[in-house]
């Protein structure tokens, strides 16, 4: 859109142009983050890494309407950006890759991507595929029955969404009107399976047989997911009930470092998706706007990259739990 | 001081601990107006709502988890799975999710959720409303399971189920439901979790049972007393995850000679850690080989009378092993 004719699509939503830079700010900053990540991972240091790249915007802008420490959020192993957003730090991020003592998810037991951060609400997340969805249902219908006005944030990819837990939620969700938000990140694979062979008919459109509205949203537009997410949290703080968003996006990274995407798809469909980087897609948008110039993106990216060396650095210094570690904190004592 | 049931006394320690603490509820399948299939929760929701008593939908998987995530958020969830057979659904939620969330989180979530579930074979139940299901996940470090037997310990160890601020499996023998009763004093002792207990001490044998099969053990314990002065020591497990091995073992050397009677079929059963406990940990003490009885290796009890009761282990059999046990 052309500058003056009509307003920013920022300016309709109300959003200033401090929250433009902090969006673009944790954008960049998780993917930053992420491609150390994978230089750890080459160099033999980090055994295993999975990514967020190109799903940036879709978790940025949905995360941007929680209140850290009082809304809930159950995310994917993906969502570093959002952990992020909420004030998880890139040296966390990059202890837990490396899992030392201090990994603020798990002290080193568990897999990167498997967040938790009890001050921040980040409830504590795993590996089996979508098993967060009747537990942010349980944490909406708590805030329900206390008369408040939290919301619970939960996601999964695409494929989180063909299992039983997916539905029960869903279900459980459209009968109490909760106040959750299920925000489906469709980045076209779940592993190699492409979504055609994963999804029947659209996801967005499941909403409507439970009773409340879904949204499909280009997940590569920030302001856009931000928009849709918006209304879906005010929908439940009103007590409304739950919204369902389908972000569709793109994986641009192999499913982890243990995959080799060469097998299952082209490299013509990645570069096409390139094009439609949402980081730089937004970096366009703010530079038209006059929010940014190139000499101030160069500074905020300067800036990312010290703080993510000095983050890495960091941490492939810290030190190992004690191996008799694993031996303790089984059970909580009264 | 009144005389109660098994069922009774659950429903008592559960309307106490709701009345006490506001953030206990109850939510399962037909646990509402209905007040479940057994009457466990009957009149709970009239004196504590709709909210604090829900009917969920037909979907375990989601009571256990959003039981889960309820916890997360300041509640202490009570979730009645209908019947023990009917848990697998939730399985991933009880051992993936409730039970590894302290451990996983290093100690920063923990989830205090207790998970009632009824088991065992009752006449007419057929192969899926009678399983004994503890084995399957008494290999879950991080969860607890108890099962006790006696009403005034049911009462006492729902209470302490709720207040553990670990996931708790609490399971009830549905055949003891109405069968057993006994005075439950209004100042029931408390009983923490983890603790066995000695129903009767003996010097000539030790039997370890629980649910329908100690209840039985014990009949038979007094019998052969009055019969053939045989003294039986009979110990209550009471938790069976984390096993209190210190009183197990601590009868197993007094008497020497060790039998577990359980309803559940025998391979990878809790009576198989229990006895090899007591093989590894009493052996010099013993004057007989560890002795198990249970049910046999097949699915589960059948729906005909006659073909249940040679399923689950009868009093005759628990007489006979305990004979052979005594004349070893
Ligand atoms: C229950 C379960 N089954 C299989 C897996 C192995 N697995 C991990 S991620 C994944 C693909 C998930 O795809 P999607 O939900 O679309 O998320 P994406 O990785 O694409 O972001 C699979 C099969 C798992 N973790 N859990
Ligand atoms: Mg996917």
């Amino acid at each position: 859109m052309a500058i003056g004719e009509t307003r920013a699509h920022h300016e309709a939503l109300g959003l200033d142009e401090d929250d433009l830079r902090r969006l673009y700010y944790h954008m960049l900053v998780a993917r930053r983050v992420d491609e150390r990540s994978w230089i750890l991972n080459r160099q033999g240091k980090a055994a295993f890494v999975i990514s967020c790249q190109g799903q940036e915007a879709a978790q940025v802008g949905a995360a941007y309407n929680l209140r850290p420490g009082y809304d809930y959020l159950y995310p994917y192993y993906r969502d570093s950006g959002m952990t992020l957003l909420l004030g998880q730090t890139p040296r966390g991020q990059f202890l837990s890759i490396l899992g030392r003592a201090e990994d603020p998810n798990s002290g080193g037991r568990q897999m990167p991507g498997h967040f938790s951060d009890r001050g921040l609400n980040i409830v504590t997340t795993s590996a089996p595929v979508g098993v967060q969805y009747p537990q942010a249902t349980g944490t909406a219908l708590a805030f329900k029955m206390r008369g408040e006005d939290g919301v619970a944030l939960v996601c999964g990819g695409e494929a989180s969404t063909s299992g039983g837990d997916w539905h029960e939620a869903m279900n459980f969700a459209g009968i109490h009107d909760l106040p959750v938000v299920f925000l489906i990140e469709n980045n076209v694979y779940s592993i190699s399976t492409p979504a055609p062979a994963q999804v029947a008919g659209a996801i967005a459109r499941r909403a409507e047989g439970f009773g409340f509205p879904g949204y499909e949203v280009d997940g590569n537009d920030v302001l856009a997911v931000y928009e849709v997410a918006r209304e879906a949290f005010e929908r439940a703080r009103r007590g409304e009930g739950p919204t369902l968003i389908e972000a569709k996006t793109y994986r641009i990274t192999a499913h982890s470092s243990d995959d080799d995407d060469r097998r299952y798809r082209e490299r013509e469909e990645i570069e096409e998706w390139r094009l439609k980087d949402p980081i730089v897609r937004f970096e366009k948008y703010l530079l038209e706007n006059g929010v940014l110039d190139e000499a101030g993106r160069d500074e905020i990216d300067e800036r990312i990259k010290a703080e993510v060396a000095e983050a890495s650095a960091y941490a492939e210094k810290a030190p190992f739990a004690e191996p008799e570690s694993v031996l303790t904190g089984v059970y909580a004592e009264a | 001081m009144a005389t109660k049931n098994l069922l009774q006394a659950i429903h008592e320690g559960l309307a106490e601990e709701m009345r006490s603490d506001e953030s206990v509820m109850v939510l399962g399948e037909d646990v509402g107006r209905a007040g479940g299939v057994f009457r466990v929760t009957q009149g709970l929701q009239e004196e504590f709502g709709e909210a604090r008593v829900l009917d969920t939908p037909l979907a375990e998987s989601l009571i256990v988890g959003s039981a889960i995530g309820l916890s997360a958020n300041g509640m202490r969830p009570v979730a009645e799975i209908q019947f023990g057979d009917f848990i697998t659904p939730a399985f991933d939620q009880i051992v993936n999710e409730a039970a590894k969330f302290y451990y996983r989180s290093n100690g920063a979530w923990n989830c205090p959720i207790t998970i009632r579930a009824p088991y065992g074979a009752v006449h007419g139940g057929g192969l899926y409303h009678s399983q004994s299901i503890e084995a399957w996940f008494s290999n879950t470090p991080g969860l607890k399971v108890v099962a006790p037997t006696f009403p005034a310990d049911a009462k006492a160890m729902i209470k302490s189920a709720i207040r553990d601020p670990n996931p708790v499996l609490f399971l009830e023998h549905k055949r003891t439901y109405r069968l057993i009763k006994e005075d439950v004093p209004d100042d029931n002792p408390e009983v923490p979790i983890g603790e066995a207990r000695v129903h009767r001490e003996g010097a000539d044998i030790t039997v370890v049972a629980y649910g329908l099969m100690l209840y039985t053990a014990l009949e038979v314990a007094d019998k052969l007393l009055e019969e053939q002065g045989l003294e039986t020591e009979v110990v209550e497990p009471r938790t069976l995850y984390p096993l209190d091995k210190e009183t197990i073992l601590e009868s197993a050397r007094k008497t020497g000679k060790f039998l577990v009677v359980s309803e559940a079929n025998l391979t990878g059963s809790v009576s198989a850690e229990i006895a090899a406990v007591v093989a590894r940990e009493a052996f010099e003490w013993l004057d007989a080989p560890v002795m198990r009885l249970g049910s046999p290796d097949v699915p589960a009890a059948a729906f005909a009378r006659p073909m249940m009761d040679h399923f689950v282990p009868s009093a005759e059999k628990i007489e006979a092993a305990m004979l052979e046990l005594a004349a070893y």
